[in-house]
C-alpha cells in the first residue's frame, strides 16, 4: 500500500540530538553509579531549573514514561503497577514507570548498551500543576528508594493568571531551597540560577520558533517530528547543549522554508493536534496522515515546553508566572481562546482530539469543548479514542477509519 | 466491453459482520444486490456476494464500469477501483435516498455511526462509537442465545410486549448478567427483548446531538422494524428509513464509483 512506499524527508538534525540524548543519560548513569554528582527526579514541567542551579542532574520520569511508550514496552509493564494496587485508569505513564521498576526493566539498556537502570533518586521533585498522578507517582518511588519527597502545589483552572496566583507558587519554589541544598551540599547561588534561568529561556525561545515554523505553507514538520525532537527541550532546557540545538535544527527548518520542502510531500491539509501522542504508534500515525498528503503540523502538547515569561531578572516569580501559565493548569476558557490563537496561526483545516484514556488532564474533549470550538470557528474536528502508552485502549482499525473519514470529509469541503 | 451488457456500477461493503453489494445502472437505479455473511476470508464473501447482486441484475462482471469497496474489508476487494471509508458512503447513499439536511443513525454488526449532511450532501460531522459492543448488532446477537431465542424472532416478541423490561448497564457483558437476573426473576422474554431494544436505542441516541430529519440504516434496523417505532416514539418525530437498509453503505459505494468514472 501507499503508506509504506512514502518517504519523508529527514531531519538532518536528528544525529546531533541522538548524541545530546546519549551523553545526558551516559552522565546520568556515571553519577549515578560513582556517586559524585547528586540526582533529583522531576516532574517535565516542574522547576527543573532550581535543580540544576543546585547542581543536581535531572532525570524526568514521564521522559522514561514516553520511551516505554514509543518502544512499546509500555503496555507488558503496566499490569505490574496494576498488580501493587495502581488502577489500569490512571496515567499510564506512571503504570507503565513503575511496572518496569518493578521488573526490572529500562528502555534505557538497549538504546544505551551499559545502563542497566534508571538513574537512582537522591530526592524527588514535583510540581501538581500537570496533575496529581506524578505526586503518588513520585510519593512511591519516595518510599521504595527512602529518600525526600518534595513539591509544589499549583492552582488549577486558572482564567487569568494573577499576582495571588504567581506570588504563592514563587514562595513555594523559595521554600524547596532549603531542603534542596541539604540534600545537595551546595549553597544555592542567585548568580547560577540567573544564569541556568537564563539559558532555559533561549531554549524555550527557540523550541518556540522551531514550532512556529510550522505556520509555513507547505510546512517544514509535523507533530510527530515535535514530539522527538522535543526531548531536549523537555530534558536538557537550562544547559546549552538544548539551546545549541535547537539552533542547529532551526536553521534547517528555516532552509526547508526557503527551499519550499514539505515535511508532507504533496501537503493539502493541515491539522492541529490536541492531546497527548499515542507514543507506541507515532510512526504508523505519521504513515496514515502522511499517505492522505495530510500534515498534521502543529500541537498543544509540543507547545507545553514553551515558557516564554522566564525572566533571569525575577527568577522565581517568573518561573511561577510560566510553570502556571500553562495550557494544562487553565480553565476551559484560556484553553479555547489559545487554540483558536493557534487555528488561526498555523491556517488548520481541522483538529484531531486524542481522547487519552488513562490522562483526562490532557485529553479536553470530554466537556465539549471541539463542539463549542467548531461552532466559533467553523473548523471541524475529529476525537479519537486511545491512550499515550496503554495500547490494550486502542484499536487501530477505528483510529484508521475515523482518520480517513475525516480527511474525506475534508476533501468534501474543498 | 462489447458483450451487450447495459453498464453497471457496484459498491461493496465489507462489514465486520455481513458483505453486502449494490449493483446501479446508467440512471442510478439499484438493479441488483446481495447481503452475505463476511466469514474469515473477505476476498471470497465479497466475490459471492458480488456474484450474487450480479445475477440479479442480469448481468455479467464485464457489465461493472467501476466497482468502489467499503467496510472494515474495503482493502481485501481485489476487484475494486477505489476505497472509501463506510462514513463516507452511508452519507453518499442515505442523501441519495433523502436529499435534505440528515442525521444519519447507522446501526451495524459491530460499530455504530451518527453522521450529519448538509442540504448539498456534505458531511458536517460524524461518530462512530467507542470501541465497544453496546448498542450494535452485536449486542443483540449476544443476547438471542441468552434468552434461548433465535435472532430472527426478536422484531415478533418485541412487538408482543406489554411491560417493558428496562436494562440499566451500558457494558454489553454487564447487561448479559442483568438478564439473567432478569430471565431468575421470572420476567417474560418479550418483556426483555423490547428492554433489549429500547437499550440500543439509547446507547445510540447518546453519541450525538439529532438535527434536522433523522435517517435510520443497518441491518439491525433492516430486521427489526420494530425498533424503529419505538426510536421514532422515543425522540417525538417520524424517522426515515430507506428502502434498502443495509445496503445504503453499499449503495453509497455504487455512486462514488459513478461519480468517479463520470470525472
Ligand atoms: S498529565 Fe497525564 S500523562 Fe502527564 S503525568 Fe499527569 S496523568 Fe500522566
Amino acid at each position: 500500500m501507499a503508506e509504506e512506499k512514502l518517504a519523508l524527508p529527514k531531519i538532518q538534525a536528528a544525529g546531533m540530538m541522538k548524541q545530546y540524548m546519549s551523553d545526558y543519560f551516559y552522565e546520568l548513569n556515571e553519577a549515578a553509579t560513582t556517586k559524585k554528582q547528586k540526582i533529583a527526579w522531576c516532574t517535565s514541567v516542574g522547576p527543573a531549573e532550581i535543580l540544576r542551579a543546585l547542581g543536581f542532574l535531572v532525570h524526568f520520569p514521564e521522559n522514561h514514561g514516553a520511551m516505554l511508550g514509543a518502544t512499546r514496552m509500555a503496555t507488558d509493564m503496566i499490569p505490574e503497577a496494576n498488580a501493587i494496587g495502581y488502577s489500569p485508569d490512571i496515567c499510564s505513564y506512571l503504570t507503565a514507570d513503575v511496572g518496569a521498576y518493578l521488573k526490572g526493566v529500562t528502555p534505557l539498556s538497549k538504546a544505551y548498551p551499559g545502563i542497566d537502570s534508571v538513574p537512582k533518586p537522591d530526592v524527588l521533585v514535583y510540581n501538581t500543576n500537570q496533575c496529581r498522578d506524578v505526586q503518588d507517582w513520585f510519593m512511591w518511588y519516595g518510599r521504595e528508594f527512602k529518600v525526600p519527597v518534595v513539591g509544589i502545589h499549583t492552582h488549577r483552572g486558572v482564567g487569568d493568571v494573577r499576582g495571588e496566583h504567581t506570588a504563592s507558587i514563587a514562595r513555594q519554589m523559595e521554600a524547596l531551597i532549603r531542603p534542596l541544598e541539604e540534600i545537595s551540599g551546595k549553597r544555592f547561588d542567585m548568580d547560577e540560577m540567573k544564569h541556568v534561568l537564563a539559558l532555559s529561556r533561549e531554549c524555550s525561545e527557540l523550541w518556540k520558533k522551531v514550532l512556529d515554523t510550522a505556520a509555513a505553507v507547505p510546512s517544514p514538520i509535523t507533530f510527530f517530528d515535535g514530539t522527538i525532537h522535543m526531548g531536549p527541550a523537555v530534558v536538557l532546557r537550562g544547559t546549552q547543549r538544548a539551546v545549541d540545538y535547537y539552533k542547529m535544527l532551526l536553521a534547517e527548518l528555516e532552509k526547508r522554508i526557503q527551499d519550499k520542502v514539505a515535511a508532507v510531500p504533496g501537503e493539502k491539509f493541515r491539522l492541529y493536534w490536541e492531546g497527548m501522542p499515542v507514543w507506541g504508534r507515532l510512526r504508523d500515525h505519521s504513515m496514515l496522515f502522511s499517505s492522505h498528503q495530510t500534515n498534521v503540523l502543529a500541537s498543544t502538547y509540543c507547545n507545553s515546553w514553551i515558557f516564554s515569561d522566564f525572566d533571569p531578572a525575577e527568577p522565581f516569580e517568573s518561573m511561577a508566572r510560566a510553570y502556571t501559565k500553562l495550557f494544562i493548569v487553565r480553565s476551559d476558557e484560556a484553553k479555547e481562546k489559545y487554540i483558536k490563537d493557534m487555528i488561526a496561526f498555523f491556517k488548520v483545516d481541522g483538529i484531531i482530539y486524542h481522547d487519552a484514556k488513562t490522562c483526562p488532564n490532557n485529553s479536553n474533549c470530554r466537556y465539549g469543548m471541539p463542539q463549542r470550538l467548531e461552532k466559533e470557528t467553523g473548523v471541524p474536528s475529529l476525537i479519537i479514542n486511545g491512550d499515550l502508552n496503554d495500547l490494550r485502549l486502542i484499536s487501530d482499525e477505528q483510529t484508521k477509519t475515523n482518520v480517513e473519514a475525516f480527511i474525506e470529509q475534508l476533501e468534501e469541503r474543498k | 466491453m462489447g458483450n451487450g451488457d447495459p453498464s453497471i456500477w457496484a459498491g461493496v461493503d465489507v462489514g465486520a459482520s455481513r458483505t453486502k453489494v449494490m449493483v446501479i445502472d446508467g440512471e442510478r437505479r439499484p438493479v441488483g444486490h446481495a447481503v452475505v455473511k463476511s466469514g474469515t476470508n473477505f476476498t471470497e464473501s465479497s466475490d459471492q456476494c458480488l456474484e450474487m447482486a450480479l445475477a440479479m441484475a442480469g448481468v455479467t462482471q464485464q457489465a461493472i464500469r467501476r466497482l468502489i469497496s467499503t467496510g472494515y474489508g474495503r482493502k481485501n476487494v481485489q476487484r475494486a477501483d477505489d476505497t472509501k471509508t463506510e462514513i463516507g458512503c452511508h452519507a453518499k447513499g442515505c442523501f441519495h435516498c433523502f436529499p435534505h439536511p440528515i442525521t444519519i443513525i447507522d446501526i451495524g454488526g459491530q460499530d455504530n455511526k451518527v453522521i450529519k449532511v448538509d442540504g448539498e450532501g456534505r458531511r458536517q460531522s460524524f461518530k462512530m462509537n467507542r470501541k465497544c459492543a453496546a448498542g450494535t448488532g452485536a449486542f443483540l446477537e449476544e443476547m438471542a442465545p441468552r434468552l434461548d431465542i433465535p435472532i430472527e424472532s426478536m422484531d415478533g416478541l418485541a412487538r408482543q410486549s406489554t411491560q417493558m423490561v428496562e436494562l440499566g448497564s451500558f457494558c454489553t457483558v454487564f447487561s448479559a448478567t442483568e438478564v439473567l437476573e432478569k430471565i431468575r426473576q421470572g420476567k417474560k422474554v418479550p418483556d426483555i427483548v423490547k428492554g433489549l431494544f429500547l437499550s440500543v436505542i439509547k446507547r445510540v441516541l447518546e453519541m450525538d446531538s439529532l438535527t434536522e430529519n433523522v435517517v435510520m440504516t443497518g441491518g439491525v434496523v433492516a430486521h427489526n422494524p420494530y425498533l424503529v417505532e419505538m426510536a421514532q416514539e422515543l425522540i417525538g418525530r417520524p424517522i426515515w428509513v430507506p428502502p434498502l437498509p443495509q445496503l445504503t453503505g453499499a449503495l453509497g459505494a455504487a455512486l462514488y464509483a459513478m461519480e468517479g468514472d463520470r470525472r
